[in-house]
């Protein structure tokens, strides 16, 4: 008989994930000096064009996460309100906004943008935060407008969003005075598409009980199908993981030790409480096991048609988890709680993300009333430290795991 | 003058002035945004009624938007679970900032009328294929109106409401023209009653009065009153004590960018061309929302261009807190502004501001510095 461990066995491609992480800004912050050009995008926006078209693509959202990681959130986002944004902006933009100028945060700042390619399929904020930066660094901005989906995905949503693909990919020949080759852009999108399949598979392995990874592992894996969507090394290291996930499940290896309770995580990770809050919850041996955020890359595949990608991803990228209605997201809830078999629900209401928040309140009163499991709203933001009270949540995380285990028995 | 004080009466006793609309049997659609398409509304025989916060206290919509959404988001959905806007006969949600967003989605799963409607506008202005989406998701909407009166809107309708929100158009622009020329001719507070009725009183009333003040306005001879000249700049403003505040200080407002104001006003609809695509294409021209994209330096001109036009002395920026769109803004308008010689001040409020005698203390301040 295997034994069980007690102890937190480490995810070993973690070591791997880091390496080409680094090699990845490695190559991006020197793209300068190789001639290669640079676009920022948002984490939502479609990047298959750049990457068939050999456009290094630079994630700010992703840099705001790291800046958060970091604990570099809160000077940062000081800085841009001495620059006169208001610290009730997103915590991404006012990081982001200040790095360009002083050129601080974990690795000195982002390269220089060539474009700026901003899809709002996540938020408006990223409007605003992107004219910001096309002022700042005076380059050409794309806006990849994607209308919420409130209800239906309408025929002129379609077309409105189709049409700007052509609009879109004669902006990054016209910028980079190249032309798309059809053939390398079918292989891109092939590769996100497998790279998204695979991104699923590894998420779906947290079904099993006990779960080889926690929401917390999710976090940090998924900056490769973030930044290298549509690449091979996405698709090849998401294989590796998904074998080692699969060889924990059979040695019997949990991510949290002697899981008890499964819970779902709902908004962006709060990047500056990481590891506490994973040691909270691990201490009641409950482990996130899922979370709405890191799904969203890979929520979309049912619309995507691999021989027909470009005109497939008008859609997918149109109905991406935070462009929809607020029912469509609690829809997507239920069907998360009864997937990973959820016994409570944590919320983080983050002061940084408004499209994500406001509804949260009604997808909780609709996760009670459907499978009556315990919700708990926890107030924070993503980078900036400042607004969180770590003896509050603690106190409310203890309340919260106290019920989930009345109530379990 | 009488005329004047109909619109301060509808605007003080909204549901008052909806129950008299109601008993000529017109139905009532409330709207939140300046981008609301309301002469397919009128069109459809609705009655379209901005709605503006009663400022109550929060206490239903706790439940549904955490504090960190804006006052008048929150306000507005308070008022209609405490059903203090049970006089709508529907609602309609253009689609602008994050926050009107899910107000939408929360409007929508927690109804209480016959009506909803979101119109999903494009978020870019500036190209061709924004304004043929536009286009149809004006005919998308008047769609949905037409499943809801069950009858066609016949194109000669859109047009006569096209021309007689034109005529309210005209006639505010005419009276903030004449405000600007001998300011003081009219108090803040009487203009922006006037505008804020325009939105909430049967519109052939109100362009018919319009008229009348215009005129009486006209043939007035111009008071004396010097005074600093003033812009503001924001989103909402539905504060009536700021215009007071701000002429006790010795300032005079000349002209404004906000959507209570000239944002919502300027620029008609072009009459000779297809209804629809006319309404799409005065979206487009007219001055944006930050919430929309029409160029990276358009709002910085405008605002600028109306300084130098209206011969400002300053700009006053009221900022409604949380409002990311108009917050994201200020720092580049500001730096604008300077760079132009143009002094400015901002005033962060709530829709529901207590006290405005921080708001004193900074606009005397403010004009004695300018």
């Amino acid at each position: 008989m295997p034994e069980k461990p007690n102890e937190t066995v480490k995810i070993k491609s973690a070591k791997k994930m880091r390496d080409l992480m680094t090699a990845y800004y490695l190559e991006a912050l020197s793209a300068g000096q190789n001639h290669k050009p640079v676009a920022w995008i948002t984490s939502g926006g479609p990047v298959e064009p750049l990457v068939a078209m050999d456009i290094i693509p630079v994630y700010p959202e992703n840099h705001g996460a790291m800046i958060g990681s970091a604990k570099m959130g809160e000077d940062l986002c000081a800085k841009a309100e001495d620059m006169g944004y208001s610290s009730d902006l997103c915590s991404y933009a006012r990081a982001d906004i200040a790095c360009s100028v002083v050129k601080g945060g974990p690795i000195g700042g982002l390269p220089k943008p060539d474009m700026l390619i901003c899809c709002n399929n996540i938020c408006g904020t990223v409007l605003k935060w992107y004219e910001v930066q096309a002022r700042f660094y005076n380059v050409p901005l794309f806006i990849f407008d994607t209308p919420i989906c409130h209800g239906a995905y309408t025929p002129e949503i379609a077309r409105y969003v189709r049409t700007q693909i052509d609009e879109y990919i004669a902006f990054l020949e016209t910028v980079t005075q190249r032309k798309l080759d059809h053939d390398r852009m079918n292989e891109v999108g092939k590769l996100s598409l497998e790279g998204q399949r695979l991104w699923q598979k590894v998420l779906n392995t947290t079904a099993h009980k006990p779960s080889p990874m926690s929401a917390f592992d999710a976090f940090f894996f998924l900056a490769l199908i973030v930044t290298l969507r549509g690449t091979r090394i996405a698709v090849d290291f998401y294989k590796e993981l998904i074998e080692e996930m699969e060889q924990r499940i059979r040695d019997g290896v949990s991510s949290v030790p002697n899981e008890r309770y499964r819970l779902l995580w709902d908004n962006l990770p709060v990047w500056h409480r990481l590891k506490w809050l994973s040691s909270k919850f691990s201490d009641h041996h409950a482990c996130l096991v899922a979370d709405t955020y890191t799904s969203a890359w890979c929520g979309t595949i049912k619309y995507i048609d691999e021989n027909r990608f470009l005109d497939s991803m008008a859609e997918a990228y149109t109905r991406i988890y935070l462009n929809i209605g607020v029912d469509q997201m609690a829809e997507e809830v239920l069907n998360m709680i009864r997937f990973y078999d959820i016994d409570g629900f944590v919320m983080h209401s983050n002061r940084s993300c408004k499209p994500y928040s406001f509804g949260q309140m009604d997808i909780m009163r609709i996760v009670r009333e459907k499978t009556g499991i315990p919700v708990l709203m926890i107030e924070a933001d993503m980078t900036d430290p400042r607004s969180f009270s770590e003896s509050q949540v603690e106190t409310r995380i203890d309340a919260f795991m106290e019920i989930i285990k009345q109530r379990r028995g | 003058m009488k005329d004047i004080e109909c619109f301060h009466d509808a605007v003080s006793h909204i549901p008052e002035t909806a129950s008299q609309i109601k008993k000529q049997g017109r139905k009532i659609m409330g709207y939140l945004c300046s981008y609301a398409p309301e002469e397919l509304i009128h069109a459809a025989g609705f009655h379209p009624m901005r709605l503006f916060s009663s400022k109550s206290d929060i206490v239903l919509a706790e439940n549904h938007l955490q504090s960190y959404c804006c006052s008048l988001v929150r306000g507005i959905l308070e008022d209609s679970l405490n059903g203090r806007l049970d006089f709508l006969d529907g609602a309609v949600f253009p689609h602008t900032c994050d926050s009107m967003q899910r107000l939408s989605d929360i409007w929508r799963m927690n109804n209480r009328y016959a009506f909803f409607a979101d119109v999903v506008l494009p978020a870019k202005l500036n190209t061709e294929s924004a304004g043929i989406y536009m286009t149809e998701v004006l005919a998308r909407f008047k769609k949905d109106l037409e499943a809801a009166i069950g009858k066609d809107i016949p194109d000669t309708e859109i047009k006569a409401s096209i021309s007689l929100f034109n005529r309210i158009r005209k006639n505010l622009s005419a009276l903030y023209d004449l405000n600007s020329r001998h300011p003081g001719l009219i108090s803040g507070r009487d203009l922006y009653a006037l505008v804020k009725g325009s939105m909430i009183m049967d519109r052939k009333e109100a362009a018919d009065r319009l008229a009348n003040i215009v005129s009486h306005l006209e043939k007035m001879s111009p008071p004396v009153k010097p005074g600093k000249r003033l812009i503001l700049s924001g989103s909402v403003c539905d504060t009536p004590d700021i215009f007071d505040a701000i002429e006790t200080a010795g300032g005079v407002l000349v002209g404004d960018d906000l959507c209570t104001g000239q944002r919502w006003f300027e620029g008609p609809v072009m009459e000779d061309t297809p209804p629809l695509s006319a309404m799409a294409q005065r979206y487009r021209d007219r001055v944006t929302c930050p919430a929309k994209h029409s160029g990276l330096t358009t709002r910085a001109e405008n605002l600028v261009s109306l300084v130098q036009k209206t011969r400002a002395d300053g700009v006053v920026f009221l900022m409604l807190k949380f409002c990311d769109p108009h917050t994201f803004d200020y720092p580049y308008l500001k730096e604008r502004l300077d760079g132009a010689g143009i002094k400015s001040m901002i005033f962060e409020m709530d829709d529901q501001q207590q006290s405005l005698a921080q708001f004193s203390t900074r606009i005397e301040t403010f004009i004695h510095m300018i």
